[in-house]
Parts: C-alpha cells; structure tokens; sequence
C-alpha cells in the first residue's frame, strides 16, 4: 500500500533528479551552438535550449515554492487534458496547412515564389501536422486517459507521463520549423532529420514505459483490449522508426544525413514503414480509441470479445507484410510484389473485425445514432474506417493498382481514412473527453457538434468524391491510346484535366477546417463551464458525474 | 467465476470482465466473416502457387505461370512496337519529301510528333508550342535556327548548345560584362537596335548608336537587323524578342549576352520520333 505521503516524496525525487537531466540537455545544446556553422542547427539549438531552460526553470521554482512532488490525486487528468487542447491546437494547425496547399495545387501563384510556403515544403507540414501533431496527442491523451482508468490504477510516473507530453510536442515544433526552413531527410512521413529522429526516440522509449508500468500495476485481472491495440501502436512505431531512420550524419553539428539503406531496400524499407505508420499509428492506435469510447458513449458492452482477439492478431499479423504494395511493377522483385498484394487482400478481414465490433455494438442502443451527434460522428468514423480498409485491399490488387497509382485516387483513399476515420474518432472522443476532464455536467452544445458533424461530412464527401473522379481521370488519360497507337495525352493535359476538382477538393478541405472551428469554439466553452441553453437532451453518460474517481488503493 | 452474466437487451452472455464500466459480449465470430477471411487466404495461396511469391536462399518460388513483371514490359513494348510497326519502318526509310507526298505517312507521322512533343517539348515550349519568354514560338515563321524540315530536324537531333558534337553553337559577346562596351555606349546600342523594329525611345541615343551597330552587331544581326540562321542570331527588325523588348532587357542582353540551351534528343529519342517531330513541328504553321 502507497501512501499519498509516500507518493509525494517519490514524485519531488523524481523531479529533483530531472533537474541535471535539463541541465546536461541545455549543455548538449550549448555545445551544438558553439560548434556548429549550419543555421537551422543553430536555430534547433536554441530551441532545444529553451525548453529544457523553462523545465529546469519550473521545477526549481516548484522546489522553492515548496511545492515539488505536488499533484493531483486520484487518476492523472493533467496531462490528458493537456493533451487535448495540443490535440485541437496542431488539429487546426493541420487542417489549415493541409487546405492551403489543396489551393496551391489548384492556382500554384499560391506559392508565392517563396522557398518557406512553397508546395514541397508546405505538404510534410502538412501530413506531419495532423498525423504526428494532432494524432500523436490523440493518441498519447487517450491511451493516458484509458489505460489507467481500464487499469484502475493512476498513470505511472509522475514525470514521465509529462515528459513525455511536452517532449513530443518539442519534436513537433524541431521536425516542423526544420520542413519550412528546408531541412529534410526527403523520406515521406519520415523527413524529420537525424537528430530530431533520436529526441522522438527519448520520447518514445518514455512514452512505452509509461504504459508498460501502468499495465504492469493494473487492479484489473485482465488488459483491456484498448490496451492491446494502444500497446501495438506503441511497440510497433518504435520499431518502425528505428529501422526506417537509420541514418548516418554526414558531421554531428549539421542538420544533414544520409540513410544507410539503398536503392530499392531504402524504398521497401520506407514502404514497410510508410504502410505501418498507416496500420499502427492510424489504425491500430486508433482502434484502440474506438474501443475505449464506442462502448463508454453509447452504453453498451463490446460486441464480440471473440472478435476482438481474432482481428487484433489477424490485423497485427497482416498488416506488417502489406508494405510492397506502395511499389507495384517498380525495380521491386516479383515475389515481394505480390507477398504484398496477397497480404493486403488477406487484411480484408482483420480490419473489419474492428468494424464489425465497432457498429455491433450499438446493438441496443442504435436511436443514439439519432439522439447523440457525438455518436453519430463515431459510428461515421467506423464506417468510413470501413470503407477505406475496403478500398484498400481493392488499390492493392496489381490490376487496379496500375491505374489507381501515383494518381488523385492514392489521395482520396488516403484523405476517407485520415478525415472520415481517423479525424471523426479523433474528434468523438474530444467530445467525450472535455466535459469528463474538466468536470462539466455536459458539452457547451450539441446543435454545434451537430453542425460540426454535418458540414464536415458533406466536406469528406466533396473531398473523396472529387478525388475519385480526378484519380480516375488522369488513370484513364495517362494510358489511353490513340487510334494510330500513340499516346493521346501528354502529362500537362491530364494536369489540365484535373484543375475543377482540384478546386473541389480544397471547398471540401476548406469545409472540413470549418467544422473543426466549430468543435474548437464548443470545448472552449465546455471547459470553461458554459452551457448553451438548448432544447436537445443531452446524454447522461456524457457528463462528469458518469466518471467514477479512482477508488482508494 | 460466478454464474454467467447476461446483457439484459440482447439476451447474450458477457464474458464477466469489467473495465471502467465497459463490458463485453461472448458473441461468436460472424460466420461471414470468417468465411472470407478463409476465402482471401485460399485465393491467396493459390496466387502464391500460380506467381512468383516466396523468397528462398538463393532465388524465389517462381510460380506455375513462371511469371515475370519485366518480361511482361517487355512484351508490352514489343506488341506497342509491332502495332505501329508498318507505318514506322517507312518513316525510317522515307527522306522527308517522299513523307509530305503520302498522306497515309503524314497522318501518322503528325500523330507521332503531337504525342511525343507533349511529353518531351511542351514542358519549355509550352502544351501548343507557343513559347515563352526565353523560349521560342514554334507556331510562327520566326526561325532562329531555320524553319525548313532539314533545319528543325538538326535543331532537334543535336540540339543548341548541347554539349553534342553536332550541336548549334554560337555566342554572342557580353559587351558589357567583358568591357568591350561603356555602360552609355550600350544604351546607345540598344536603343538603335530597338529603332529597327520602330520602337526606340530616344532619337538621339539612336542616333549615336548606330555607328556602334555598325561595328559590333552588324556582322551576326545584318545591316537591318534581319539576323542571320548561320548563327542563330535573331533579327531585332520584327516584333518578335525572346527576352521582352523593352531598353532595360535589350541592355541587359547587350551586357551579359543570352545562351539559350536545348539539349539534343538523339540518343533519347528514336530517329524515327526525331523525323516525326520534325514533320509535326514544320506544320504548326510555320515551316519553310
């Protein structure tokens, strides 16, 4: 048995013992000033200098203040709820970026000619922004808020969990101010340089402990499936982006390095990276949100705990071959060719395990879908996560891929699953989570939440739609032949061609910016306590008081 | 474990665990959804057995169909070859004239040319051959090079400034750049260069220009500015500039001198597309 007392005494250990950590990071990075010439290293230093000065700085302040070791009690909701403002902060952030460059594609004067809002450097800015930023601190806030209260047990660390936290965020601002300022290492989802690579492993290898000590002192008997897929993502992506980042600096005080793997290994390496980002950090790690949220906001237990284990092992097992099919009929040999298609249609299944459980188990329950636009915008989200694991097995065959790749398809079927599954589920749970966490009664108001779920809908549908057509299109245009046996169009042709629904896609991305303005105005407001007064009756189990507090140990 | 919990709506057991609240259901597993499952599995070692699929020490299981993605290129290639086969092989053979004659070869030939100048030209001189600044209008009867079929068959083959031995080459001096010129004398000169095609500004600049033409221009450009193909010297006497006709780009050009480069496409290009854009190029409107 842990006394407060006790955990309190550990807790100013551990942030005494963090205060050499600040002070050996603002040395490495005192260093990396004094020696380097590149300016974006300097720069990188600075910063790095900066956010180890202000923790360093906030834990000395708390020690002379006597207040070191202070925390809540109970479960750790500090570090959930900020995580979902970062959450709604980068979200916004991403979207917009992600938008701006739709119009840059559409009217390329958008590029302003300058080389830091140029397209090329503005897109990673882009997928990083709401894959790493806004999904990230999803991911982290949720799997911090669900494991230890599926546990029954708080949060492991007292340091860590914010560690962790602001840690990623730090990454976030290295790898997004080194995009703009053209440091890159050119490998898509993965352009973060060698440096900002090894600070997203500190925090990683941290983030992995976190849950794996939460687990470990769990009052449960059993790990809830959440967890599963939470830990996979977890696991996974360390693995991922160590084996997909080793590089070699060309010199320890520049930005630049080269990676150690070559011509069509880097690719298949990149590829078996690239689609497990998509399967762990997109999929799995959000699956893991649905199975936490779905049955907690409607009410009604999981459907299938035998489905549950099946399509976890199946999807894990699977998705983790699926990586040739980014690089069909390329300088990839044959047999890996197809181990990748036929892995992909053997996914089918084990992706919609997780739907199936999903939808099923608003069995019971399913007037919500009417009554509750928060469970509307997570059953979409299921849908739509069914749809594009749908579409994907069907991109995957060799046939259809020959048309589909390296057009506006690739995009549209990227864009359902990022803004139908990804950001829906993103966002149901931001509205389960900010009532729960700021101790509010209920949402500020669920007419918004309905306006949010409805423009942004109508936002993916414009968005998907266009790109289907376009993707189809320039499919078609690039192999068609003319009667004498000569291509019929040249490349800027089929560019021309795509020019209305280009101009389509970002209305529809604009639309989708739109209703997270909406979802932003609404937490605000619930977090400070406002309620709007509206006729819709809002949930029970929405409110705070649902919220059992941690039972005493 | 107690006696077996049932959900009270669905009449279905649960399986007695609890996590905050949430419960689960013992459901079997959907028996569609195992079926395909099983289904994609079976389709999937059947394609294994059928296609190239395993890695083994050395080498891979190559498959029933012995399947290979290169061969199948390489048979795209060939029948895309075979099929244009008949009209090609003349192309090759026929000289240029024997090409205009036959109308059956022309269509083929314009077809040609259209398609591999959309994926090869148009990126620098524009999806209609238009041009643009630096780069020529190949629609008009303007030539620096020659607008004769030989002539734009030359340009293409070896290129200008290409680094090919054949290659166009000429260069015209950067008068100011290497001080052969006063900084006043080259605003003289441009202003009488502009005065041939009646857009000078300043008459008397033109007028002291003109002796300086006379020295330095007149030998590449001629004596009323009508140019000369031998050298790719444009004429300053028509309305057409690559690089704008305005006195301050005019300077500029008699300053630092203008190399405009396109690379040569023989050895990129079959002779036979070469011919082909050629004959497409000449009728734009503007071949001699």
């Amino acid at each position: 048995m842990i006394t407060e007392q006790v955990r309190t005494d550990r807790a100013a250990f551990g942030e005494l013992l963090s205060l050499p950590v600040a002070a050996l990071i603002i040395a490495i990075g005192v260093a990396e000033i004094l020696a380097t010439s590149d300016a974006v290293m300097t720069f990188h230093a600075g910063v790095l200098i900066l956010a180890a000065g202000a923790a360093g700085l906030w834990l000395l302040m708390r020690r002379m203040g006597g207040k070191a070791g202070e925390h809540e009690a109970g479960y750790n909701h500090a570090v959930v709820r900020a995580g979902v403002i970062a959450s709604m902060f980068w979200g916004l952030a991403g979207f917009l970026v992600g938008d701006v460059i739709a119009w840059q594609l559409a009217y390329p004067v958008l590029n302003f000619d300058l080389p830091w809002t140029n397209f090329g450097r503005l897109r990673p800015l882009h997928t990083s922004a709401v894959i790493f930023a806004f999904g990230g601190n999803v991911l982290i806030a949720t799997s911090f808020f669900a494991v230890q209260r599926t546990c029954r047990t708080r949060l492991a660390g007292h340091m860590a969990p914010w560690f962790v936290f602001w840690g990623y965020q730090l990454f976030i601002v290295l790898a997004a101010t080194g995009y703009v300022l053209g440091v890159t290492q050119s490998k898509e989802y993965a352009e973060p340089e060698w440096y900002v690579d090894l600070w997203l492993t500190v925090v990683w290898v941290v983030y992995l402990l976190v849950f794996l000590c939460t687990l470990f002192k769990r009052k449960e008997p059993h790990i809830y499936v959440a967890n599963w897929f939470f830990l996979a993502f977890i696991v996974t992506v360390a693995m991922l982006h160590l084996i997909n980042n080793v590089t070699i600096p060309v010199s320890w005080t520049g930005t630049k390095s080269y990676i150690y793997w070559s011509g069509v290994q880097d690719a298949m390496t990149q590829w078996w990276y690239g689609h497990n980002a998509v399967g762990f950090f997109l999929t799995a790690g959000f699956l893991g949100i649905m199975y936490y949220f779905v049955p907690k906001r409607v009410e009604r237990p999981v459907y299938s705990y035998r489905l549950s284990i099946v399509h976890f092992w199946a999807l894990i097992f699977t998705y983790i071959w699926a990586g040739p099919h980014h690089l069909f009929y390329t300088a990839l040999p044959d047999w890996a060719q197809t181990l990748g298609m036929t892995f992909s249609i053997i996914l089918w299944m084990p992706s919609w395990g997780g739907m199936i459980n999903g939808l099923m188990t608003l069995s019971g329950a399913w007037d919500k879908l009417r009554t509750d636009p928060v469970v509307r915008m997570l059953v979409v989200s299921v849908a739509f996560y069914g749809m594009s694991t749908f579409e994907g097995p069907l991109m995957s065959i060799k046939a259809v891929n020959s048309l589909s790749h390296y057009t506006d398809w690739t995009i549209g079927h990227v864009h359902s699953g990022a803004l139908g599954w990804v950001g829906f589920v993103s966002f149901g749970a931001l509205y389960c989570l900010t009532p729960w966490l700021w101790q509010r009664a209920r949402l500020y108001s669920l007419r918004l939440v309905e306006w949010h779920f409805w423009i942004s809908t109508l936002g993916i549908l414009l968005y998907i739609t266009a790109m289907w057509v376009s993707g189809i299109l320039q499919g078609l245009m690039w192999r068609a032949y003319d009667s004498l046996g000569f291509l019929e169009y040249s490349f800027i042709e089929t560019v021309e061609a795509m020019h209305p629904f280009y101009i389509i896609r970002a209305i529809g991305g604009g639309l989708f910016v739109i209703g997270s303005l909406i979802m932003a105005y609404n937490l605000w407001r619930t977090a400070r306590g406002d309620e709007a007064v509206e006729t819709i009756q809002h949930p029970e189990s929405a409110s705070a008081a649902a919220l059992a507090k941690l039972p005493a140990e | 474990m107690a006696a077996t919990e049932r959900d009270e709506i669905s009449g279905q057991a649960t399986t007695g665990h609890e996590w905050d609240g949430i419960k689960e259901l013992d459901n079997p597993l959907p028996r569609w959804w195992l079926m395909i499952m099983y289904a994609c599995i079976v389709w999937s070692v059947v394609y294994w057995v059928l296609y190239p699929a395993w890695p083994l020490v050395s080498g891979y299981t190559k498959g029933v169909f012995g399947y290979s993605s290169r061969a199948e290129l390489a048979a795209d290639i060939a029948a895309a070859n075979d099929a244009r086969k008949i009209f090609a092989d003349r192309i090759a053979e026929a000289d240029m004239a024997t090409i205009q004659a036959d109308p059956k070869l022309m269509e083929f030939a314009l077809a040609g040319g259209k398609s591999a100048f959309g994926d090869n030209c148009a990126g620098c001189h524009g999806s209609a051959a238009q041009g643009g600044k630096g780069y020529p209008n190949l629609s008009d009867d303007d030539w620096l090079w020659g607008g004769s079929l030989e002539a734009i068959q030359a340009t293409i083959k070896y290129g200008i400034r290409s680094g090919h031995d054949e290659t166009r080459e000429s260069e015209m001096p950067a008068f100011g750049r290497d001080d052969l010129l006063e900084k006043e004398q080259i605003t003289q000169v441009a202003q009488y260069a502009l005065s041939l095609s009646g857009k000078a500004t300043d008459a008397v600049a033109v007028n002291r220009g003109a002796p300086i033409y006379a020295e330095q221009c007149v030998d590449c450009h001629g004596k009323k500015g009508e140019g000369n193909r031998e050298f790719g010297a444009p004429s300053l006497a028509d309305a057409i500039w690559l690089f704008g006709n305005d006195p301050k780009s005019v300077e500029a050009i008699v300053t630092n001198s203008r190399k405009g480069v396109m690379p040569h496409w023989q050895g990129r290009l079959p002779d036979t597309t070469i011919k082909q854009l050629a004959i497409f190029i000449h009728a734009l409107g503007g071949g001699e």
